[in-house]
């Protein structure tokens, strides 16, 4: 197994569009929002303050309609005018009074969210970093990310927008069925009558759009697949002249989401439509029901005026509980799956920071380890190896004999189950994470580079590097002439124009940033795999004078790479079978000298 | 603003239902602005005169309205979703169109990642923008309009005083939304950013820890989200401003129409039902006007997309078939001529990438082509099968200028195994039969047997029915080259371009496939790009191209006596310590023999 098989590529697979009438549920609701109240918590202040004000506000939101019942009533019915201008006064106050802080509440609440939320990141974030490696193995980098992105984005929907309407709502609610009830007992029952009957359509329609979203989803994840194959196979499919094939796969699956999401849309929109009757329907039984209690003279114009105006207000909320609801639901769903990868463990670092030295002279002694990435398939066995400082050691064998392990131990990105590891003596359990890696300089066969300038990327091997420094350390990795020639030489960016590096670029500027990082140990993982080799060996040299007085290991198919080796080791199926330089193993006409004729195979002279 | 103009194309199949979703639309306001003027009815005619009948009859009258608005509403919906939704298919599929037609110069510009978000979430906000254009945009104006109309028929004096607020909400309302846009979209870019950081550090989660620069990932994540949160607070604290400013006009409102309506009732010019009635008018204009301030994004975003969708559509394809394109040349025996060919990527490049390029290649023949890595190798082999066209000279194939070929002609002649393997979901004899749909299931196997696959196939879970995952992962390098060379193989090509396609096979393996390649050829031309000189030893003639031009030219044994860069290449691969180049063609011989026996 190789040591490395995350598919770097499926980073840059696009987002599943999932924010799309996602409806989801968290497994344990009460749960996950337990996890977010401690990220509101340092914002506890702010919070009481957004809760005052909504308080004032929805209060004095009530006090208008009242006032203008009032007015109605007692001054213009009555025909006494003298008092209306006092009355529209206190009317204005009111609504002023209200709408300033309400203004006041959201916008508190605004910056309370979003700095809940910046510190939601930041934890999620730090702990990434601590993240083992086995975590980022195990799974598509391109879902783990659309999986962040979207769980965020979600969050940050809910909370931007619904969590302050969503109180605004039923703080408002229960203040205008409180007002109404003070107002005319027969009217509020009345309109009790409807607020069962909406929260069974809302009810209904919700349940019934969930299946059909459910199903959306399921048709786009199909024609995601279709586009993305498509489309990261479109040089294949057309050397093949497949274009009518794949375009024909294409319509019929867009056609499916066509179908589902009418059907899916149609019903989540008849929501607006029935409670806007429903509306309705309300203002009407008040009307015609508050005008025959009027009749009856249990009931005043004014007061059906104000119950109009409050009815509106209530149905408002109540249109909006349901959206809110699924928003929510979405939002804690996504908060639970971030909570889970806050929750995985991170790396074992229990090393006493006091104690070693940070590794100088570079010995390093394998003993006897064991190690396998699942139980019950090792893939190192009894493995044991010693590389005196300054010795440069060769790794050879076939694909997935564990080269590539050997170095995920040595770094420690994975533990190993028996045996044990030193460096200089001392056992790298006990040296922390931190120090032992700094001293270890890695250049791996995936090379990764990061949205920045070339001059960036290289400086990500030491951080206080002077430009000279870097552009030294690019021009020894035999990459200064390449990047001379890009169109801003080394301050181009390359998140735009990484595409238009070819492999073996990347992987000289991934050995810049070895040379820049000065390492006690150095380990080439394939650093040079897809380097033609005349430039391999300019390479060559410059690794050979940076190897000079450093431990290195390079694990290399190309047996040319590995010639001025001080010792070869020939590793197969997790186990050393042949050491010794290359000269003895070729000797020996073993299992190296095998590996050595296949270079030449085929040529008949 | 001119990229959704545009765009209207795509809403020309749909304009009969748009255009009943907008009257029915009409409809639904006018029924919603007639509630108002019966409640008044009820007040002023049922209660003030106590006439009971009115005020049941209007009552029921109303309901009936209610229901009748309730369908209404209901066809409006479905008529506009079936519009966006109609679009949104449409647009999916004239983006992936155009696509198709792109050449590889085209597809080396774009990621895939970002034509999926084209393909995805861009129709999709362009589909919003459609569907609330048809509902809750145009029905707040008219609203608005129609209200304003029966204020003035209720009370013209009143009306006027209201007239100025209105004016002022609708300026707030368009204010915001045009403050409102670039703003969203920082707010996206802002997103983007942090999303980057986040991806590569999850992607690269190894180089990370192996330079300890995890506080240094922090750094930048900090700094990413700080002014991802700044940006939100800001648009959210915006719209904070926005609503309560909103909802403060129609409270105005409301004590315009007490105090105005109170006094000049006083004076008989209105009613109580009209006061209540022009109540009611504000709240139905307003609660609207309020939602589509909400909306604002959705209509930021939709601009923004519909320009990026644009973009894609204006594409012009590098490479495309010459109106009067023959459809002969499928037939001949495969002979290829560079003419002082010549090439630039694009035109900002100062050095070209192959240059004064002439070279004939007879029918049948096997030739090599080794150089340093971006010399143009790739290049050279990608111009014959019209991947780029050739920036100078021509391409004769069989005595006729590719160019003057339909490329679908051309490609039918051609079979080219990739540098990068791509492999679609489906089994391995799916993928083997890309090229040939028709293929017998014993072609497909003696296929796989010309590019050393069969073994392993056997090997698999389910040998030739294994379903291969996406992109191939669980396969090695090897073995997705191996069946991408199958797939080649399997349309019987004249010219087979082999494009470092056995990079990741072991030296031992690639020796049996090129004797199995060689087995097979008959009178196939066939064009090899390669790294190790093991590879190109059996080739009839080795190209030796070094910064995009050809350097040497012959036998193997020709050029390691005389082009001192194919010495060099020798050398840094086979060269044994140091010594006479006589011994080491001695080693080699003597592996070979060794081998044999």
């Amino acid at each position: 197994m190789s040591g490395s098989p995350r598919d770097v590529r499926a980073a840059m697979q696009p987002l599943r569009p999932g924010a799309v009438g996602r409806i989801e549920k968290a497994r344990d609701s009460r749960h996950a929002l337990a996890r977010l109240l401690p990220y509101l918590k340092p914002s506890a202040a702010g919070l009481a303050l957004v809760l005052c004000s909504i308080v004032i506000a929805t209060a004095s939101g009530l006090l208008g309609p009242y006032l203008m019942g009032v007015a109605i009533d007692r001054y213009i019915a009555a025909g006494i005018f003298s008092g209306i201008p006092r009355i529209a006064w206190w009317m204005f106050a009111a609504y002023l009074t209200a709408n300033v802080f309400q203004a006041l509440a959201d916008w508190i609440m605004a910056s309370v969210s979003q700095r809940s939320l910046s510190r939601l990141r930041r934890d999620l974030f730090a702990h990434m970093q601590n993240l083992p490696i086995r975590f980022f193995d195990s799974r598509p980098v391109g879902e783990l990310m659309s999986r962040l992105t979207n769980d965020i984005d979600a969050i940050n929907q809910a909370v931007s927008q619904n969590v302050t309407s969503l109180f605004a709502s039923v703080l408002s609610l229960s203040g205008i069925l409180a007002a109404m009830f003070m107002l005319n007992l027969w009217l509020a029952l009345a309109s009790l009558l409807v607020a069962p009957i909406m929260f069974w359509f809302t009810g209904f329609v919700a349940r019934s759009t969930r299946q059909g979203f459910r199903d959306l989803q399921r048709q786009l994840g199909g024609l995601n697949g279709v586009m993305e194959e498509a489309l990261s196979g479109q040089k294949v499919i057309k050397a093949f002249r497949r274009n009518e094939s794949v375009l024909e796969n294409f319509r019929r699956q867009n056609q499916e989401v066509y179908k589902t999401a009418l059907r899916a849309n149609s019903s989540a929109l008849l929501l607006m439509p029935l409670t806007g009757v429903l509306g309705n329907f309300f203002v009407i039984v008040l009307a015609a029901f508050g005008g025959w209690l009027a009749l009856q003279g249990l009931v005043s114009v004014g007061i059906i005026a104000t119950f109009i105006v409050y009815g509106q207000n209530f149905i408002q909320p109540l249109r909006q509980l349901a959206n809110m609801y699924n928003a929510i639901q979405a939002a804690l769903a996504g908060a639970e799956r971030i909570f889970e990868i806050i929750d995985t463990g991170a790396e074992e670092d229990d090393a006493d920071d006091g104690l070693p030295g940070p590794p100088v002279r570079g010995h390093v002694r394998c003993e006897a380890v064991d190690f396998s990435y699942s139980p019950g398939t090792p893939v190192l066995r009894g493995m044991s190896l010693e590389a005196r400082p300054g010795q440069m050691i060769a790794l050879v064998g076939p694909t997935g004999a564990g080269k590539t392990t050997i170095i995920n131990l040595l770094t420690r990105f994975y533990e190993i189950d028996k045996g044990r590891i030193t460096i200089d003596g001392i056992d790298i359990r006990s040296i922390p994470k931190a120090r032992l890696r700094r001293s270890l300089g890695l250049v791996l066969q995936d090379t990764f580079l990061f949205a920045g300038t070339v001059l960036e990327n290289i400086r990500y091997g030491r951080l206080d590097a002077t430009d000279n420094e870097c552009i030294r350390a690019a021009r020894l990795a035999d990459a200064d002439h390449f990047i001379l020639q890009l169109p801003q030489g080394y301050q181009t960016d390359l998140s735009e124009r990484a595409g238009n590096l070819s492999q073996g670029q990347r992987q000289l500027l991934a050995i810049a940033r070895a040379i820049l990082a000065d390492p006690v140990i150095l380990i080439l993982d394939e650093a040079t795999s897809s380097v033609d080799s005349r430039t391999e060996v300019r390479i060559q040299t410059a690794l050979l004078r940076l190897m000079r007085g450093r431990t290195s290991f390079v694990i290399a198919h190309r047996l040319s790479t590995i010639r001025d080796a001080d010792r070869v080791l020939v590793v197969d199926q997790g186990e050393i079978v042949e050491q010794g330089t290359h000269e003895e193993l070729l000797a020996r006409q073993g299992f190296y000298h095998h590996l050595y004729l296949s270079q030449f195979k085929g040529e008949q002279i | 603003m001119q990229y959704v103009v545009r765009l209207n194309a795509f809403l020309r199949p749909y304009r009969l239902q748009a255009f009943l979703a907008l009257m029915l639309l009409a409809a639904l306001v006018s029924l919603d602005l007639a509630i108002p003027r019966l409640i008044q009815r009820i007040i002023d005619q049922g209660i003030n005169r106590h006439d009971e009948a009115v005020v049941i009859k209007t009552g029921l009258l109303m309901l009936g309205i209610s229901l009748v608005s309730m369908c209404i509403a209901v066809g409006n919906n479905n008529l506009s979703v079936m519009v966006g939704e109609g679009i949104a298919r449409d647009l999916r599929e004239a983006l992936f169109l155009k696509i198709q037609t792109f050449s590889f110069g085209n597809l080396d510009q774009v990621k895939t990642g970002q034509l999926m978000v084209r393909l995805s979430s861009d129709t999709a906000a362009v589909q919003r923008l459609v569907q609330m254009s048809l509902r809750i945009g145009t029905r707040a104006p008219l609203l608005m309009a129609g209200s304003l109309i029966l204020m003035v028929n209720t009370s013209p004096s009143l009306a006027l005083r209201l007239a100025p607020l209105l004016a002022v909400t609708l300026a707030i309302v368009v204010f915001f939304t045009f403050k409102m846009e670039p703003l969203f979209l920082l707010v996206q870019q802002k997103f983007d950013t942090l999303n980057t950081v986040l991806q590569e550090n999850a992607a690269g989660a190894r180089l990370v820890r192996a330079f300890v620069r995890g506080a240094n990932e922090g750094g930048r994540f900090d700094a990413a989200n700080k002014d991802f949160t700044v940006q939100s607070t800001r648009v959210a604290q915006f719209l904070a401003t926005m609503t309560p400013m909103l909802t403060i006009c129609v409270n105005i409102g409301m004590v315009i129409v007490i105090w105005a309506g109170g006094m000049d009732s006083a004076r008989g010019g209105v009613t109580v039902g009209q006061i209540v009635a022009f109540t009611n008018y504000l709240l139905t204009t307003m609660t609207p006007l309020l939602m589509m301030g909400r909306l604002a994004n959705v209509w930021a975003g939709g601009m923004a997309s519909s320009g990026r969708i644009c973009a894609v559509l204006d594409t012009v394809p590098e490479v495309g078939d010459c109106p009067d394109g023959q459809a002969a040349g499928a037939v001949g025996p495969g002979r290829i001529v560079f003419e002082h060919v010549g090439f630039y990527y694009n035109s900002r490049q100062e050095e070209p990438v192959l240059a004064d390029i002439d070279l004939v290649v007879e029918p049948g023949e096997m030739v090599a082509i080794l150089g340093a890595t971006g010399a143009g190798k790739s290049t050279l082999v990608n111009l014959v099968p019209r991947f780029y066209d050739v920036t100078s000279g021509r391409i004769l194939l069989d005595g006729v200028d590719i160019r003057q070929l339909r490329q679908e002609t051309l490609l039918a002649g051609i079979a080219v195994v990739p540098q990068e393997t791509v492999l679609f979901s489906g089994s391995v004899t799916d993928n083997i039969r890309y090229g040939a749909p028709e293929a017998s299931q014993e072609r497909v196997i003696a296929a796989a047997r010309s590019a050393c696959a069969h073994e392993f196939i056997l090997g698999l879970s389910h040998g030739y029915d294994t379903r291969i995952e996406e992109r191939g992962v669980n396969l090695s390098g090897g073995q997705r080259q191996r069946i991408a060379i199958a797939r080649a193989l399997l349309t019987r090509p004249r010219i087979l371009i082999l494009d470092d396609s056995t990079s990741s096979v072991d030296a031992e393996t690639e020796g049996r496939i090129h004797e199995a390649l060689a087995a097979q050829a008959g009178n196939q031309t066939r064009l090899m790009v390669a790294q190790r000189i093991s590879t190109v030893l059996k080739a009839d003639r080795i190209v030796v191209i070094d910064r995009g031009r050809i350097v040497a030219l012959g036998r193997h044994r020709d050029l390691l006596q005389e082009s001192p860069i194919y010495q060099e290449i020798y050398d840094s691969q086979l060269g044994v310590c140091a010594g006479l180049s006589e011994d080491r063609m001695d080693l080699q011989e003597g592996a070979g023999d060794e081998r044999i026996s």
